[in-house]
């Protein structure tokens, strides 16, 4: 199983639209591909692919629940909790969810055995069924709850479901940035893509992005939308730093309109799918180069 | 009663704080004597998430009857209600001094609902 | 004299929120700028500070193993639930630094009592000098969380620089998503302009921050940017926005001058053309509707 991440270091790059052509491509050519839409505060990928047949399934954190005959109020759950999630009032424990961790520390230390976990539902993973003509595929979709600020839980379970059986390709849309839930995105991939534009602020987040993929000790190439828009800087970076460029999508306005109607560039722009080819041609001979290195 | 009143600096002469778990400090005083004592908060204001939890039970264990601040969250709120604390409102840039005054002729209105979101880290 | 303080969100990224608030910046006269988007900080790039001092930045601790007292029993990676505990082929334990979400119930249950807590450093903040105004931006360690919390003090910092230098205004550029980042760029704020592009994905990602608007009860406005790219999407954000409350939607169409002036390294409004034209009609909008909102405060307050 080959398993690609598309990332940024900036949001509104072309991330989404990276990864849903490339997902419907690959269906297209008779590969067995897995859409993972794990940007689940933003989840996007579904408005392009009209996937059918969805089930959901809650994504669930354990929180911990008082026994009150047990508990004596000594405080010890309140001053284990380094998330301010339990307090002590008086004689009764005020448990507060949003801000819990589900670390453990509480119902394991509690010296009276009060505490006992139970669940909460924070998001949802989606799987659906997307159609293309002759072969379909499946895209899975973290949604984190709106209000809920934790999204890695939802991450960690769409990675999961992407880990089943039945695909020869695992592509994951990442959340943009660097931080927690990216990373929770990316970890295991055997490519990241990193999606960028080439103007100075698609530069500067490149570079993040870039420092982030080989802290995590990973390989990246890289992915250029809106070719032409901005200067040469991008790809003198890209040289310098030995990054491949799989694919230069270039500024064009009727890509940019078929992306506002939610259309996928492959079916509306047919004369694009040759530069999705090559792009994915590229992203594996960038893996199996990579794994007959010494 | 004690009343605890935010702040900005440790002085009730200092202006009320309008956050509520990020406050820099807590004036802990007597309305009867007006004898106080300040409480520091920096820790807390600084750190993550939880802020409000933290600083509602601060000031339960002080004893007090009331906190005079600007807003509370969801949490505070929580943690206030369960230790019977009323929560008042004063006003913008106001000292604490000004505050404890217009709280002894209950100029000050009541909250009973959290009056901003909750922030969650 | 409290500063008032205007957000500029997006949801979705790589609407032009950041090219905005740069505008904003050059016609406000004076503010203080506060880059909340501490994952990929950009603001800088167009408003080219002279950087100020950098400041360490520590939201959190990490559990650190010693060898010596260490006696192998592997209690820790039995109690950490974040897969932080790793074992060497020899025996030696060690944590994961990125996957320690800092609980310390491994230090805890340690019966050799080998593991301590240090805090993190895992960013810096800085104060910066701009033609516009005092700059407030940080930048968040690569492969760490936990922004939320670089981003209140970041807020903190613009604050007390809009009181130190009596400033009445402070321009923050908010984060993106609708998680813990954005929800610390609008606590307590008082206005916020939601920035978006009439595509699909735009709206999708709109509606859901306006749901965090909203459960803050603050004040909002709409900027679509890129109007004319669809223009019947735009006419339909603009109508579900201001149905949903948007104090007003103003529209501002494509413009390449705003990627050359990002090029070129100044804000839109020092660079010129259509677009800047539109931006400082939202300006003078938005800076009308903050007057508004100052008077209505009181209840609030």
């Amino acid at each position: 199983m080959l398993r690609i991440a598309v990332a940024s270091g900036k949001g509104g790059t072309g991330k989404t639209t990276l990864a849903v052509n490339l997902a419907a491509l690959l269906a297209d050519q008779g590969h067995g591909v897995r859409l993972l839409d794990a940007d689940v505060e933003e989840p996007d990928c579904h408005l392009f692919l009209h996937p059918h047949d969805e089930s959901s399934a809650p994504v669930d954190v354990l929180i911990p629940v008082v026994d009150d005959a047990r508990c004596t109020a000594c405080r010890v759950c309140a001053d284990v909790c380094a998330f301010n999630a339990i307090t002590v009032i008086g004689s009764s424990v005020l448990v507060f969810p949003e801000l819990c961790h589900s670390c453990g520390a509480c119902p394991l230390l509690c010296p009276e055995s009060a505490l006992h976990e139970e669940s909460r539902t924070t998001g949802q993973v989606r799987r659906g069924t997307v159609d293309r003509p002759g072969a379909s595929f499946e895209l899975v979709t973290g949604v984190l709850t709106v209000g809920e600020a934790k999204p890695v839980p939802v991450t960690k379970a769409v990675r999961a479901a992407g880990e089943r059986e039945g695909a020869d390709v695992v592509l994951v849309d990442a959340p943009p940035g660097t931080s927690c839930p990216v990373i929770e995105s990316v970890r295991g991939a055997d490519l990241v893509v990193l999606v960028t534009e080439p103007t100075p602020f698609g530069l500067n987040d490149l570079r993040l992005a870039v420092e982030m993929v080989r802290a995590l000790g990973l390989r990246a190439v890289v992915a250029i939308n809106r070719a032409g828009v901005g200067d040469d800087r991008t790809l003198r970076y890209c040289e310098e730093e030995g990054l491949e460029v799989v694919l230069e999508l270039p500024d064009d306005r009727r890509i940019a309109e078929a992306y506002s109607r939610g259309e996928l560039l492959v079916d509306a722009l047919p004369e694009l799918r040759q530069l999705f080819e090559s792009m994915w041609r590229r992203i594996v001979n960038a893996v199996t180069a990579q794994e007959v290195r010494p | 009663m004690k009343v605890a009143i935010t702040t900005q600096d440790n002085d009730i002469d200092a202006l009320v704080d309008p956050r509520f778990g990020r406050a820099a400090w807590f004036i802990i005083v007597d309305p009867e004597s007006e004898e106080w004592t300040a409480v520091d908060n920096r820790a807390n204001a600084d750190a993550g998430g939880g802020a409000g939890v933290q600083a509602g039970t601060i000031v339960a264990d002080q004893g007090v009857g009331a906190v005079i601040t600007g807003n509370v969250g969801p949490n505070a709120h929580r943690t206030l209600a369960a230790a019977g604390v009323s929560v008042y409102q004063a006003g913008n840039g106001v000292t604490a001094r000004e505050a404890l005054r217009r709280y002894k002729a209950q100029e000050l209105p009541v909250v009973t609902t959290p009056t901003v979101a909750g922030h969650w880290s | 004299m409290e500063p008032r303080e205007l957000v500029v969100i997006s949801g979705k990224g790589g609407t032009g929120k950041t090219s905005v608030v740069a505008a904003f910046a050059a016609l406000a006269g004076g503010a203080v700028l506060a880059d909340c988007d501490v994952d990929a900080a950009d603001l800088h790039l167009v408003l080219r500070p002279e950087l100020g001092e950098p400041h360490d930045f520590s939201s959190r601790s990490c559990a650190v193993i010693e060898p010596d007292p260490c006696t192998g029993c592997g209690r820790c990676a039995e109690v950490c639930r974040f897969d932080a505990v790793s074992r060497s082929p020899d025996d030696e334990y060690s944590i994961d630094t990125i996957a320690c979400e800092g609980c310390a119930l491994c230090m805890r249950v340690c019966p050799a009592d080998a593991i301590r807590m240090e805090s993190v450093v895992n960013g810096v903040w800085m104060v910066s000098t701009t033609r516009f105004g005092p700059l407030v931006h940080a930048r968040l360690g690569v492969a760490e969380d936990n922004s939320g919390k670089l981003v209140t003090h970041v807020r903190k910092e613009a604050r007390a620089t809009a009181l130190r230098e009596g400033l009445p205004l402070i321009l923050a550029d908010g984060a993106p998503g609708i998680g813990c980042p954005v929800i610390a760029s609008l606590t307590g704020a008082h206005f916020v302009l939601a920035v978006t592009e009439p595509t699909v994905s735009g709206r999708h990602d709109l509606e859901r921050v306006l749901q965090v608007v909203r459960g803050f009860r603050l004040p909002f406005a709409v900027l679509v940017n890129k109007a004319d790219l669809n223009p019947e999407l735009t006419e339909a954000v603009t109508a579900d926005v201001l149905a949903q409350g948007a104090l007003f939607a103003r529209t501002v169409d494509y413009d390449p001058a705003v990627t050359a002036a990002q090029v070129a390294g100044v804000d839109v409004v020092t660079y010129g053309g259509r677009a800047a034209a539109a931006i400082e009609e939202a300006w003078n909008e938005t800076a009308r509707a903050l007057a508004v909102t100052e008077e209505g405060d009181v209840s609030h307050a």
